[in-house]
């Protein structure tokens, strides 16, 4: 019936083979029905037709040998039976996450745009000190509230700003640690890489089955695992990198590494942590609209709306504002970046 | 009178490799050079068999092409570097034995150190970068910024305080890497090829300066360089390296004059005798100044040079030499004319291949 059978007799499995036959009700192939059909065995295949032996092509030889989709039904079997013990550790862990979203949302959405664009732009002059920068970003900020984007604006800025500043808050004593131990190095880039190359989406199903989807903290874990790499890649490299001479300057001085660290790796690393800042910031926006599949709020909402409904406008007018935003952030950091480098010009 | 030796460095070995006790075994028993242990055992030889007294208050000058093993040598003195075999005796203790404590407090206290790349902070301003000592030591801003404009003042460097590295050119930079060294107050300070990246007129400048702050401090300073003139000009006591071996250490004149290996005999055979030779290493000693004809008096610490500036290039002149008040000796101008011929390039000398 199917060309791995011979090899199953070879290998004395035909009573094992047969006891799986009778459970298994699975899908009949075409061929097969075709064959019962016609009353007749299919015709032995010829060598240019020999399939390659997949679990289901094995599966037809041999009834007791598990399908292709066993091992789908077995992880998502596996993440389930966990499941009940990871969300009880979890949940609480990430509580404070949920807790700072809903602050961040609540203060963005209730301080009165009067308040909230002044403040807005102080922030950016601060951390810019460009006079040109803080023109365009008054006149975007305008602009939103003047199609009336300006809530859902300020609803992505507050995610991104939580979920960034998490990011920072984590990511950098990572890097830091990585930058310290090969060891420590050697086995968290993989994840990293990991995380950068997993399509977005996939962050977000077993996530759904750990937290319930109107928790705030779902999609803020989503965007932080998602946007966390580059500050910790960054941190980590631009440690790495601290000129070895100013290194051994600082031991011939007799600094402690507690010393060595924040008067001279992490000062001379800035540069390189603030280009992991811009980037981190840059993916918590990318994020943030997929995200919106699972209740994040902002831009992204109305971008989902505008492929829901078709709604050819909304869809545009929102892609172009998430644009607006992420000129706005990358500026402003890009500038603050540039004003650290500035500093330690050789 | 001879200065005490504040730092010891004895049977001092390096060998870099996987698993450098072994290689060192191999040397010592089947008695390698560098080339045999590179090639049978795969280590490289950085030292082999130092011994050198650094003399309290004098400037010891350790000099070798690139490769030598002069770099890696001064390195061992703060433990930079951590040697396969040796003692390294310092103020009447091993350096090598310290806990890291120890280690931390001598490289904070007695030890400064100053680099061929400045090894400036480029964040810190130029004052800050010189209280670095004091700043690690976690001696309070008010009183370090002070200290550090007194040694950048003292170095030529007034009113630079506020300025970062990056404004200046590399010889102010190194400017403020020796004020670094000084408002440490350390009384060693280890100085590696720190002239090495300065273009000529400004290391002449810069060894002046040296010289100049040497005679107000007296600090023992081990100096490394690859210049000859450089080592010749500063040095109390050199140090010759070569392929990680001592091949001649004496007082600079005496390995002018008496140069112990083909290797050196090469290096000198450049070199302007009359400005390293001083007068007391050619006069003659003698108290029978009867009848001489004397032209005037000299000190014995004067170089050459000076001397025939003063006799105006007539061979035929003869001078007192004094030690202060005393008279020490006759210097025959004809005497002085016949040591500067230069000890003939050797024949299988590295030039002549």
């Amino acid at each position: 019936m199917s060309t791995y059978e011979s090899v199953f007799s070879i290998l004395g499995l035909e009573a094992w083979c047969e006891s799986g036959t009778k459970e298994s009700s699975g899908p009949v192939s075409m061929a097969d029905l075709l064959a019962q059909n016609a009353g007749t065995d299919v015709p032995p295949p010829s060598i240019w037709e020999l399939p390659f032996p997949s679990m289901d092509t094995l599966h037809e030889a041999c009834g007791a040998f598990p399908q292709s989709r066993a091992l789908t039904k077995g992880i998502e079997n596996g993440f389930l039976s966990i499941k009940d013990g990871l969300s009880f550790v979890l949940d609480p862990l990430t509580q404070p996450l949920s807790w700072f979203l809903e602050a961040a949302l609540w203060l963005f959405e209730t301080t009165p745009w009067w308040l909230m664009i002044p403040v807005l732009l102080v922030v950016v002059l601060l951390v810019s000190r460009s006079v040109k920068l803080v023109v365009f970003v008054a006149a975007s900020l305008l602009m939103f509230a003047f199609i009336d984007y300006y809530s859902f604006a300020a609803q992505t800025l507050a995610v991104i700003f939580v979920c960034a500043a998490l990011c920072v808050v984590l990511g950098v004593p990572i890097g830091i640690a990585m930058s310290r131990s090969d060891r420590l190095q050697a086995g968290v880039i993989p994840i990293l890489d990991m995380l950068q190359t997993l399509p977005a989406f996939v962050y977000l199903i077993p996530l759904i089955f750990l937290f319930s989807v109107t928790e705030p903290k779902l999609y803020g874990i989503a965007i932080i695992l998602y946007a966390i790499v580059p500050v910790v890649r960054l941190t980590d490299l631009g440690i790495r990198l601290v000129d070895r001479d100013v290194i051994e300057a600082a031991d011939a001085f007799g600094m402690t590494d507690h010393q060595k660290l924040w008067k001279v790796q992490v000062p001379l690393a800035l540069p390189n942590i603030m280009a992991g800042v811009n980037q981190t910031i840059m993916m918590s926006l990318s994020m943030v609209v997929i995200a919106s599949l699972v209740s994040a709020p902002g831009l992204g909402v109305l971008v989902l709306r505008g492929i829901r409904n078709l709604e050819l406008g909304v869809g545009l007018v929102s892609g172009l504002g998430i644009v607006v935003l992420a000129v706005i952030l990358d500026r402003t950091t890009k500038l603050a970046l540039a004003r650290i480098s500035a500093g330690q010009d050789r | 009178m001879e200065a005490p030796t504040k730092i010891e460095i004895r049977n001092l070995y390096k060998i870099f490799g996987p698993d450098p006790r072994r290689a060192l075994e191999a040397l010592r028993n089947e008695g390698l050079g560098k080339p045999e242990l590179l090639e049978k055992h795969n280590h490289v030889l950085g030292l082999e068999d130092i011994n050198v007294d650094v003399k309290a208050g004098k400037i010891t000058v350790i000099m070798g092409l690139s490769g030598s093993g002069k770099s890696t040598l001064i390195r061992h003195v703060n433990r930079l570097i951590d040697p396969t075999a040796g003692e390294i005796i310092f103020d009447g203790s091993d350096i090598l034995k310290c806990s890291t404590e120890e280690l931390r407090r001598i490289r904070r206290e007695q030890m400064s150190m100053v680099f061929q790349k400045f090894a400036l902070l480029p964040h810190k301003t130029i004052a800050e970068n010189a209280a670095l000592a004091l700043d690690v030591r976690g001696i309070p801003r008010a009183e370090h910024i002070p200290a550090a404009e007194k040694w950048l003042d003292r170095v030529g460097l007034q009113g630079y305080g506020d300025s970062y590295p990056h404004q200046l050119s590399g010889g102010m930079q190194q400017r403020v890497g020796i004020a670094r060294a000084l408002t440490s107050n350390a009384d060693i300070m280890l100085m590696d090829e720190a002239y090495s990246a300065l273009d000529p007129l400004i290391r002449t400048d810069m060894q002046d300066l040296l010289l100049e702050l040497q005679q107000e401090l007296q600090k023992t300073i081990l100096f490394i360089t690859h210049d000859l003139d450089e080592a010749l000009k500063l040095a109390d006591h050199l140090v010759i390296l070569k392929d990680g071996r001592v091949i001649q250490q004496d007082e600079p004149q005496t390995i002018l004059l008496e140069p112990s290996d083909p290797y050196i005999v090469d290096f000198i055979s450049d070199i302007n005798r009359a400005r390293v030779l001083r007068v007391r290493t050619v006069m003659e000693k003698t108290d029978a100044t009867d009848g001489v004809n004397i032209a005037g008096e000299i000190d014995q610490e004067e170089n050459l040079e000076s001397v025939i500036a003063m006799a105006q290039g007539d061979t035929r002149k003869t001078y007192l030499v004094k030690d202060g008040s005393e008279e020490v000796g006759i210097l025959r101008m004809e005497a002085l004319i016949k040591s500067l011929v230069p000890t003939e390039a050797s024949e299988d000398g590295i030039r002549s291949q």
